[in-house]
């Protein structure tokens, strides 16, 4: 509790600097920094979403890709079927990783542990080769947006800087309301159901109701990444649901720090632009990718906030 | 009626009956020890009644309601808490909150999702409550992880006083105390007599002579006796079976 004035001031720092960002990128004449940037602003989406069940459930979910994807799928189709409203798009996605996450977590809560973690993975996997085998959105292939998402029936998101604000503005109302919720009486519940469950059955909690809950409010977030993912890209194929992508994103929470909310913020923004730099040195990026994670691993526990809480 | 009736209780570990075809009645407002030789079932009986294990016959009727079936959560709503021999706490919560979350299980809906709780002065008041009667209020802000084992013990009773049981089953609540805890904890559990009907289940047979409205003798999985502190200690199936090899501290 003695942490939260500082991942205040951490987090008004670094919404700061996002803010900042295209003024920047404008000096600089780097269209591609946006570019870059917006891709990031929508994985944090995702790894923050990942961490409200990963760091305070202690819910290790191996297939958050899934989500990316429904979000990206029901701009396609809603796309090809004439709806191109944002706030449609938003709706639709968050109402269908609602029916997946209840159905998946539903079931995959019946195990702890290694079982977890395999059990979302292959559900995510489903969801995976269904849409692989999707001929009419273009199978393996993906489909390629005829346009962006609209804004209020206009074309605004064409725009990469307005898309820019548009993820940010989702990504900061989302960080507040998980920090919200893990500080609310829910989120006791949560954090007590990863700390002892038995004790919190012992005082009256069934952890599995508010473990579900929580699956699936983390799977709706994670929706709205996968959104903002085929608006930047203007693309959508199975691959945004890969397991590869479920894997990045576990990583981006260790990353920046497990039950942080904030770390994993840091963590996706970090590893992003890890793998932009990196990739310019070597094809080979990924070794020395893996370098850093293990060292920041072995040397903070908590990740990337770990050395922040400790200088502070 | 009693206000815990159990009948015919089961259980069996493959062929070893830990309990077997037990009969007990816990009356309101006592405070009923059990007591039996290592292995004779103490625990696993508590954990059957409070839901934690489950059984293989037998009925719990609590407050004339059936229990057996239930979840042990659905038993602590209905009033029946229990305290763990091994303590089962929340170590990366303050001793504050691990108290507080189960004053909050009792009072209004967990699913809120935008209230920061901490603020929630009633919640935290009740359990400063609790944490004070067991005498621990001085720790109320350690990381409950941190706290000593003594001091987890206390804990450990304070949360489940603070689910406002109306029956409460403690299994060995003195295990590990220093003798100035212990004696807040024999206190506490004396000023609940009349007020909380208790179950008590505890090595230290001081405690247990002193506490107790009436006393159940368990061997291998059954009950032998039951009666007042001076009828159990004049049973001589009792002292045979069990006070016999400790009839000197016992007694």
């Amino acid at each position: 509790m003695r942490l939260i004035p500082t991942r205040a001031w951490a987090a008004t720092i670094l919404f700061a600097a996002f803010a900042a960002l295209p003024l920047i990128a404008g000096a600089l004449e780097d269209s591609y920094l946006i570019v870059v940037a917006t891709r990031i602003l929508a994985y944090a989406i995702a790894a923050l979403a990942l961490d409200l069940i990963l760091g305070y459930g202690g819910l290790v979910s191996f297939g958050h890709a899934a989500y990316l994807g429904i979000g990206a799928y029901a701009v396609a189709i809603l796309n090809r079927a004439g709806v191109t409203d944002l706030g449609l798009h938003l709706l639709a996605a968050i109402l269908g990783a609602a029916v997946f996450a209840l159905v998946t977590g539903a079931i995959s809560l019946r195990t702890r542990g290694i079982y977890f973690i395999m059990i979302t993975l292959a559900f995510a996997q489903m969801a995976y080769f269904f849409f692989v085998s999707l001929s009419a959105y273009g199978g393996d292939d993906g489909v390629t947006l005829r346009a962006r998402s609209t804004l209020f029936g206009r074309p605004l998101l064409e725009d990469d800087t307005a898309l820019y604000y548009t993820a940010l503005v989702l990504l900061l109302g989302l960080y507040l309301l998980a920090v919200a919720i893990t500080r609310s009486r829910f989120g006791r519940v949560l954090t007590g159901a990863r700390e002892n469950p038995v004790r919190m059955r012992a005082i009256g909690f069934s952890p599995f109701r508010y473990q579900l809950t929580a699956y699936v409010i983390s799977g709706c977030m994670a929706a709205v990444a996968g959104v903002m993912l085929a608006n930047q890209a203007s693309y959508v194929s199975p691959a945004f649901m890969n397991w590869h992508r479920s894997g990045e994103l576990v990583v981006m929470v260790v990353f920046g720090g497990v039950g942080n909310l904030l770390g994993a913020v840091a963590g996706a923004t970090i590893a992003l632009l890890l793998e932009e730099w990196l990739a310019v040195l070597t094809d080979h990026w990924p070794i020395l990718f893996g370098t850093v994670l293990i060292l920041v691993v072995l040397y903070s526990r908590d990740g990337l906030a770990g050395f922040f809480r400790r200088r502070s | 009626m009693s206000l815990l009736e159990v009948r015919g209780l089961r259980k069996s570990y493959g062929a070893l009956k830990v309990t077997d075809d037990l009969n007990l009645s816990v009356e309101a407002g006592e405070l009923h020890a059990i007591i039996g030789p290592n292995g004779a079932g103490k625990s696993t009986l508590i954990a059957q009644l409070s839901g934690q294990a489950g059984s293989d016959g037998g009925s719990v009727r609590f407050d004339g309601t059936e229990m057996t079936g239930l979840p042990m959560h659905r038993r602590v709503r209905a009033g029946m808490s229990r305290s763990f021999q091994i303590t089962s706490i929340l170590p990366g919560f303050t001793a504050l909150d691990n108290v507080a979350v189960a004053v909050q299980a009792r009072r209004g809906s967990s699913f809120r999702f935008f209230t920061p709780v901490a603020q929630e002065h009633a919640l935290n008041e009740a359990a400063l409550e609790a944490l004070n009667r067991v005498g621990i209020a001085d720790r109320a802000f350690f990381r409950a992880g941190s706290l000593s084992h003594g001091e987890k013990r206390q804990l450990e009773l304070a949360i489940a006083l603070a689910t406002r049981p109306r029956l409460l089953l403690l299994d060995e609540p003195l295990a590990g105390t220093s003798g100035q805890e212990a004696d807040r904890l024999v206190e506490v559990m004396r000023s609940l007599k009349g007020d909380v009907t208790q179950v008590l289940i505890e090595h230290d047979m001081d405690a247990v002579f002193a506490l107790a409205d009436r006393i159940s003798v368990l061997v291998y999985g059954r009950i032998i006796a039951t009666g007042t502190p001076d009828e159990i200690r004049g049973d001589p199936a009792v002292r045979a079976a069990y006070l016999g090899e400790e009839a000197g501290e016992g007694g």
